[in-house]
């Protein structure tokens, strides 16, 4: 086990040395064990705290953040739906209609991923965006 | 020196090995990183396991937490049926994560500024998602493009328009971890040549030389955010969207 460790040090040694009592390994163990359940349940407890500040403190990061990604899903509609355009032109001689009709669709489909990523409008079934 | 900020991305052939009817298979430098990242992850993760003490050392809390953080993302996003999907996460996860942030070290490749690789990631997550979602639920996976509570009329438009929302995924999730990457190597690049631009014009330009410097440090601890934190979006998206191949429909 190597040694650096957050818990106070003092109680750290006393506990180990109450260890070395013979007959008394068991139960000493236990009480250790129980000790570093209840801190580590309170540094669960505490954990989502930093977690959230630290998002609220970087807002004007994470609104970049944001920004690239409701860019890029917007984008990526639209560029699908051109290709699928085009694709369909290709293959049915029918241009420049498929084009047309995909490219508006695709910036369609651009403003609904757009809306999902923000998290709002027609949800599909994700628990959490 | 000539100012050309695209020179780092250049792929440089080490090796040629095959040459299937006129597509050159070779070993590049990206082939190089890329063996290099699976190499730095399997090794750091055997180090940090090594001991399995009850009490973590640094090692093994960096491996412990960035298991739990991924564990936590896919049972947030994809429900606990969803674990079965952990491995794959954590290896984009961390695959990426190592990706960008070795690429932020000078004289580095950045295999994550390729199109051609975060694309080949994107078309690996989605066709996880539309396999398993065909193998786990047969054609009630179509559900996933009939939006409900639509009047009947409308229902052929919004499926082709959910089915092209479907399809700009992929492009979308590669698009974003490119374009990051790539923008913020590319600006480095442009400002570390205004430095040396600079300071060949004499003891004027030394003092002007020291704000695209300045610039240059804020930039890089800015990239090293942007790279831990396309890392980590690359990994909600990719649970999000395993999500739909595990509950499709409504």
């Amino acid at each position: 086990m190597s040694e650096p460790e957050h818990s106070p040090s003092g109680e750290r040694n006393r506990a180990a040395d109450q260890g070395r009592k013979p007959g008394s390994d068991d139960t000493e163990l236990n009480a250790r064990l129980e000790r570093l359940n209840s801190s580590l349940s309170d540094v669960r407890a505490k954990a989502p705290v930093p977690e959230a500040t630290g998002a609220t403190d970087t807002s004007s990061r994470s609104g970049v953040a944001l920004a690239f990604r409701l860019g890029a899903e917007f984008v990526s509609g639209v560029l699908v739906g051109a290709a699928i355009g085009y694709g369909i032109d290709r293959f049915l001689a029918i241009s420049p209609w498929g084009l047309i009709v995909f490219t508006l669709i695709g910036f369609a489909a651009g403003v609904i991923n757009m809306m999902r990523a923000a998290g709002e409008g027609p949800s599909r079934n994700r628990p959490k965006s | 020196m000539t100012v050309d900020p695209i020179h780092q991305f250049e792929i440089k052939r080490f090796v040629d090995l095959l040459n299937v009817s006129g597509v050159q298979f070779s070993f590049t430098n990206a082939a190089v990183f890329m063996f290099g990242i699976v190499a730095i992850v399997f090794l750091f993760l055997t180090y940090a396991t090594r001991g399995r003490t009850l009490v973590p050392g640094r090692a093994q809390s960096v491996a412990e937490m960035s298991y739990e953080f991924i564990a936590k993302m896919v049972r947030d996003s994809a429900g606990s049926q969803g674990m079965v999907f952990f491995p794959f996460v954590f290896t984009l996860f961390t695959f990426v994560l190592v990706a960008n942030v070795v690429g932020l070290i000078p004289y580095t490749f950045t295999v994550t500024a390729h199109l051609v690789v975060t694309a080949a990631l994107a078309l690996l997550v989605i066709g996880t998602v539309i396999v398993y979602g065909f193998f786990k639920h047969g054609t009630h996976f179509l559900h996933l493009f009939v939006p409900s509570g639509v009047p009947g009329f409308l229902l052929p438009f919004l499926v082709v328009i959910e089915v092209v929302s479907f399809l700009s995924r992929p492009i979308s999730l590669s698009l974003r971890l490119f374009a990051n990457m790539l923008a913020g190597h590319i600006a480095l690049k442009v400002f570390a040549f205004f430095v040396v631009g600079l300071a060949s014009a004499g003891v004027v330009g030394w003092f002007g030389a020291t704000l695209p410097f300045f610039m240059i440090v804020a930039l890089t601890a800015l990239e090293l955010l942007v790279a831990v934190l396309q890392a980590y979006v690359f990994a909600v998206l990719t649970s999000i969207y395993l999500n739909d191949a595990i509950h499709p429909g409504h």
